[in-house]
C-alpha cells in the first residue's frame, strides 16, 4: 500500500496541481509535498500526492555502489572475489 | 532513469555468490517490514534463491493487516451512519471486521466509493454537498502526509462535509516491540523504502543503538533488495550493526521535511491497538485539536459493535514473524485469496496473500 511509482511532470497547473506521465499514463498529482518539483522533474507518486524528487544523478550512484560491494567485505569474502569483481567493473 | 539495471539478473547472480560466500554456513534471521517488499521478495522467488542459512521473515508491513478488527468495525459503522458516503482505498473493502465488511455493507446499500486518493474523497465532498464524505485514514507514515494535506486543504476551502477516520500506524513502534519480542530472534530489519522516504533514517537509529539490530532501508527491485540483504549480513557477520540507507534515490536521510511539518500539524501520537501486536504506546495518529471538525470519530460517534476475533486465523502471529503463513493450519485450505479468513489473505500485500501467490515461483 505504500507504493508509489517514479513520474515525469509534464505540467503544473493552478494551486500545486500537476500532469504528470506514468509510463506514459497521463494522471493528474499533487506537488503540496514536494513544493520544489519543477516541469520536467522525476517525483515519486503515492496516492495522488508526489512524496519526493527523484535525483537521475542518485540512480547512477546507487547502481554503481552495487558493484563496489564485494570490495566492502574483503576480509570476509578473500582476495579472489574482490579481484573478480574489480576486473567486472574495470 | 534505467530501472531495468535494477532487474539485472546478473547483478542478482553476483550478489547472490557474494552473499553465499560472506554467509558461509551462518544462520539469521532478517525480516522484511513493507509489503511491498513481501510482494517483491515472493515475486522474485528471493526467500528461497537466498543462502538456507538466511531466514528472511515477513514482519507487519501490511497497513490493513494491521488495523485491528475494532477500527474496521468502526470503518464499517460509519458506513450506517444516515448521509454519510465512506470513501477508502480499495484494500479496505474486503477486509473481515468481527461479523461483516465494508462490501458486504455496500451490497446491503451502503455508499462506500473505492477513491485511489484522498484527493478522489475530497472531490466527492465538493461536488456532494448534501453528503458526509469520511474517509478511512490507514497507511503507515507514507499515507500520513497524503490524508493530513486532504484535511489542510478541506480546511482552506472552508468545506464543511469531509471527515477523517485516522487509523493510522507509525512503523517505529511495532519494530521496537518485535525486536523485544523473546520468540522471535531478529539479526536484521529490511527496513521500508517509501515510509523512510517521509521519516528518513533517524527514526530507526535505536534498533542498533539500543537492541543491537542492523536496519538498511531498500528499495523495490530484486538488485536492491540482496543489496540491503547482503548489507545486513555484512552487519551481522563483522557484529557491527548499523542503521544505513540503499535507496538514496528515493529517500533522503533527513526524510521529507514538508511532508513531516504537514503530519505535524495535522495530527498528533496517541496508543493504538495492532492486530497481533497488542496496544503499543503512542504508535497511532489521531487528529490534532486544531483539526478537530474534520475528525469522523468525533463528529458521528458511531454506534461499533464488540470485538470478536476470527477463529482459527494466525494473522497475529504472521505479522509479528512468529510463524511463517503457510505453518498456518488454513493457509490454502480453507483460507485463500477468493475466500479469505484473515487479512493477511485479502490485502495483495498480506503475508498470506504475498506466500500463496507466489508458492512455486522459482528465481
Ligand atoms: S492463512 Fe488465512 S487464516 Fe491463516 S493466518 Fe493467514 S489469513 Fe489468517
Amino acid at each position: 500500500m505504500c507504493l508509489a511509482v517514479p513520474s515525469k511532470i509534464v505540467s503544473i497547473d493552478s494551486m500545486l496541481m500537476a500532469t504528470v506521465d506514468v509510463m506514459g499514463i497521463s494522471r493528474t498529482c499533487s506537488l503540496r509535498l514536494v513544493p520544489q518539483a519543477r516541469v520536467g522533474d522525476y517525483v515519486l507518486v503515492h496516492a495522488g500526492f508526489a512524496i519526493q524528487l527523484i535525483e537521475e544523478q542518485e540512480a547512477a550512484e546507487t547502481l554503481a555502489l552495487f558493484h563496489e560491494l564485494p570490495g566492502l567485505f574483503e576480509d570476509e569474502l578473500g582476495e579472489d572475489l574482490t579481484a573478480e569483481a574489480e576486473q567486472r567493473t574495470a | 532513469m534505467q530501472l531495468s539495471d535494477f532487474r539485472d539478473p546478473e547483478l542478482t547472480k553476483e550478489l547472490l555468490e557474494t552473499l553465499r560466500k560472506l554467509c558461509g554456513d551462518r544462520t539469521m534471521n532478517l525480516m522484511e517490514v513493507c509489503g511491498t517488499h513481501t510482494v517483491s521478495i515472493g515475486r522474485y522467488g528471493l526467500r528461497k534463491a537466498v543462502p538456507e542459512g538466511v531466514k528472511l521473515l515477513s514482519g507487519p508491513g501490511c497497513p490493513v493487516c494491521v488495523t485491528s478488527n475494532h477500527d474496521i468495525d468502526t470503518a464499517i459503522a460509519m458506513a450506517r451512519v444516515p448521509n454519510v458516503t465512506v470513501a477508502t482505498f480499495g484494500d479496505m473493502v474486503r477486509v473481515p471486521g468481527s461479523s461483516t465488511t465494508l462490501g458486504a455493507q455496500r451490497a446491503h446499500g451502503a455508499d462506500i466509493r473505492v477513491v485511489y486518493s484522498p484527493l478522489d474523497a475530497l472531490e466527492i465532498a465538493r461536488k456532494e454537498p448534501q453528503h458526509n464524505v469520511v474517509f478511512i485514514g490507514v497507511g503507515f507514515e507514507t499515507t500520513m502526509p497524503v490524508v493530513g494535506a486532504s484535511i489542510q486543504m478541506a480546511a482552506e476551502e472552508g468545506l464543511q462535509n469531509y471527515f477523517v477516520l485516522s487509523a493510522h500506524k507509525r512503523t517505529a513502534p511495532a519494530l521496537e516491540v518485535i525486536a523485544n519480542d523473546p520468540q522471535t530472534r531478529i539479526d536484521g530489519f529490511i527496513l521500508p523504502g517509501h515510509v523512510s522516504t517521509i521519516t528518513g533514517v533517524e527514526p530507526y537509529r535505536f534498533l542498533a543503538e539500543t537492541y543491537g539490530i542492523g536496519g538498511v532501508v531498500t528499495g523495490f527491485e530484486p538488485v536492491d533488495i540482496l543489496n540491503g540483504i547482503t548489507r545486513l549480513a555484512a552487519m551481522v557477520v563483522q557484529q557491527k550493526p548499523a542503521i544505513e540507507n540503499a535507496y538514496s534515490r528515493g529517500v533522503n536521510n533527513n526524510g521529507n521535511l514538508t511532508a513531516l511539518a504537514t503530519i505535524k500539524d495535522v495530527f498528533e501520537p496517541c496508543d493504538a491497538q495492532w492486530r497481533g501486536l497488542g496496544v503499543i504506546p503512542l504508535s497511532g495518529m489521531r487528529i490534532a485539536e486544531k483539526y478537530r471538525a474534520f475528525d469522523a470519530l468525533e463528529a458521528f460517534e458511531p454506534d461499533v459493535e464488540p470485538v470478536r476475533e476470527t477463529k482459527g486465523c494466525r494473522c497475529g502471529d504472521v505479522l509479528r514473524g512468529r510463524i511463517a503463513p503457510d505453518a498456518c493450519p488454513l493457509f490454502g485450505r480453507a483460507c485463500n485469496p477468493e475466500n479469505p479468513v484473515g487479512p493477511c489473505m485479502v490485502s495483495s500485500e498480506g503475508s498470506c496473500a504475498a506466500y500463496y501467490r507466489y508458492r512455486d515461483t522459482p528465481l
